[in-house]
C-alpha cells in the first residue's frame, strides 16, 4: 500500500511536476483549438463531397474516407513527420500534428455529418426548395440544423475521441501534457506525474462523457 | 521523370522491400495476435459487465459507471504508460505485449459496456414482464429473450468502435510491442529510407479496409431506428 502511493500518488513529486504539466496542458489545448475546429469544417466538406451529384467526386472522397480511418492516427502522424523528411519536406511537429489529425478527425466528423444530413426526410429538401430557398440555403438552414441535432451526441463523443487523440502527440516530442508528465516521469522515475496528467485529463473529459450517456439516452426514447 | 523516380526511391525502393518485408509480416502476425486477444477479451469482459449491470445492484452499478466513465474519458497511450512504467516500481512486473493487451481490452470492455447497455435498456418492458410470465427466470429472459434482441441493435456501434480501439494497437510502439509499426518506424532508421513506413501504412491498410467496408456493411444491415 505505501508502495503505491509513493509510485502513483506522491503529492511533492506531483507539486514539483506541476509547473511543467501546466505548461504541457497549454500545448495540449492549442493543439485542440487547432484541431477540433480544422476537423468540424472539414468533416462537413468531405460530407458535402460524400454527397455530391457526382459519381467520381463522391467515390473518390467515400475512398479516401475509408483510407484514413483504416490507417491508425499514429501511423499517419509518424508517416507525416518521419516519412516525408526522405522526399525534402520536413515539418515541425505541430504542423504535422495538424495536418495528420485534420485528416483522420475530419474523415470522422465526415461520416457522422453524411449520417445526419441522410437522416433528413428528402421531404424537408422538396418542401424548402419549393418555398423559394436555393440549394445551399435549404442546406444550412433547413436540413443542417435538423442534421446536427440528430447526430449530436456522435459529435460530441467524437470531439471526446480527439482530445484523447492529442496524447499520441507526444511521440512526434511536442511538449504536450502527456509529453510533459513523460517527462516528468523518466526523470524522477516516479509514476506520479502521469497520474496527475490523468487526473487533468478526467477533469477536461469526465463531465463531457457524461453528457454524451444522457444525451444517448434521450435520443434513444 | 526525376521526381516521378525520386518519389520511388524514397518511398518504393524495391531493395529495402525485399529486406524488410519479412520483418513487417512478423509485425503484423503480431498486430493481428494483440488485436484478437484484445477483441475477444474486451467485447466479452464487458457483455460480463452489462449483465451484472442488469441485476440493478446499487454500489456494483456505481462502481461500473465509474469504470467505464474513467476509461472513456482517459487516452489510451496514459494508461499504457501509467501501467507499462508505474507497475514494474511496485513490483509487478508485466510483458509489453501483455501491458497493451490489458489496457486496450480493458478500454474496449468499457465501450462494448455502454453499447451493450443501451441495448438492454432499449427493449420494451412488455418484454421482460411477458416472459418473466411465461414462468422464465431473471436470467432465463436475460439470457433468452433480451440479450438476443439487444445484441443485434450493438452490432454497428460495437464494430466501429472495436475498430477504433484496434487501430490503437499502434501505440504498443511506444512500450517496444515489435506490431507493424514498430517495425517500420526501426527498418526505417536502419535502412535509412522512407520505404518502410509505406509497407508499415499498407499493412495496415491491408488489414482493416476490409474491416472498414464491413462496418459500412453492417451499418446498413442493421441500421439503428431513428425517427
Amino acid at each position: 500500500m505505501e508502495a503505491i502511493v509513493q509510485q502513483f500518488f506522491n503529492l511533492g513529486i506531483m507539486r514539483e511536476a506541476l509547473p511543467l504539466i501546466l505548461e504541457g496542458l497549454k500545448q495540449t489545448l492549442i493543439i485542440c483549438l487547432i484541431v477540433i475546429p480544422l476537423g468540424l469544417v472539414g468533416g462537413l466538406a468531405f460530407a458535402l463531397i460524400s454527397l455530391s451529384r457526382f459519381r467520381a467526386a463522391r467515390w473518390t472522397m467515400v475512398a479516401a474516407i475509408d483510407f484514413f480511418r483504416s490507417i491508425p492516427p499514429l501511423v499517419l502522424l509518424i508517416f507525416i513527420y518521419a516519412g516525408l523528411p526522405f522526399a525534402g519536406l520536413r515539418l515541425s511537429p505541430l504542423t504535422a500534428v495538424a495536418i495528420a489529425f485534420f485528416l483522420n478527425t475530419s474523415s470522422y466528423y465526415g461520416e457522422i455529418y453524411r449520417a445526419g444530413i441522410e437522416s433528413v426526410g428528402l421531404g424537408q429538401w422538396d418542401a424548402a426548395r419549393s418555398t423559394g430557398l436555393r440549394t445551399h440555403h435549404t442546406l444550412a438552414y433547413v436540413v443542417m440544423p435538423q442534421a446536427v441535432r440528430n447526430v449530436l451526441p456522435d459529435l460530441v463523443s467524437n470531439t471526446v475521441e480527439v482530445v484523447k487523440l492529442t496524447s499520441i502527440a507526444s511521440v512526434v516530442a511536442l511538449p504536450e501534457l502527456l509529453y510533459s508528465a513523460d517527462m516528468a516521469r523518466s526523470v524522477t522515475f516516479n509514476s506520479s506525474p502521469i497520474v496527475l496528467a490523468a487526473a487533468i485529463y478526467l477533469a477536461m473529459l469526465w463531465p463531457v462523457v457524461r453528457l454524451i450517456s444522457r444525451l444517448e439516452r434521450r435520443i434513444a426514447t | 521523370m526525376e521526381t516521378w523516380s525520386r518519389f520511388l526511391d524514397t518511398f518504393f525502393k524495391w531493395q529495402v522491400m525485399e529486406r524488410y518485408l519479412p520483418a513487417i509480416l512478423k509485425g503484423m502476425v503480431v498486430t493481428i495476435e494483440v488485436a484478437a486477444a484484445v477483441v475477444v477479451t474486451g467485447i466479452l469482459f464487458g457483455l460480463a459487465l452489462a449483465i451484472v449491470r442488469a441485476f440493478r445492484v446499487l454500489a456494483l452499478n456505481a462502481l461500473i459507471v465509474v469504470f467505464v466513465d474513467m476509461l472513456r474519458a482517459l487516452p489510451p497511450l496514459v494508461l499504457i504508460l501509467l501501467v507499462y512504467f508505474g507497475l514494474p516500481n511496485i513490483g509487478i512486473n508485466l510483458p509489453s505485449f501483455a501491458v497493451l493487451w490489458l489496457v486496450l481490452a480493458l478500454v474496449l470492455a468499457a465501450f462494448a459496456e455502454e453499447i451493450f447497455w443501451a441495448g438492454i435498456l432499449s427493449i420494451p418492458k412488455g418484454q421482460w414482464e411477458a416472459a418473466r410470465s411465461t414462468g422464465l427466470g431473471f436470467l432465463g429472459t436475460l439470457a433468452c429473450v433480451i440479450l438476443p434482441q439487444a445484441i443485434r441493435l450493438t452490432v454497428p456501434p460495437l464494430t466501429n468502435r472495436t475498430i477504433a480501439i484496434t487501430k490503437n494497437t499502434a501505440l504498443g510502439t511506444v512500450i517496444g510491442v515489435g506490431e507493424i509499426l514498430n517495425q517500420a518506424t526501426s527498418a526505417e532508421s536502419f535502412s535509412g529510407n522512407a520505404t518502410p513506413l509505406m509497407m508499415g501504412a499498407i499493412a495496415y491498410l491491408i488489414l482493416f479496409v476490409p474491416v472498414v467496408a464491413l462496418g459500412r456493411f453492417l451499418e446498413t444491415q442493421f441500421a439503428w431506428r431513428r425517427v
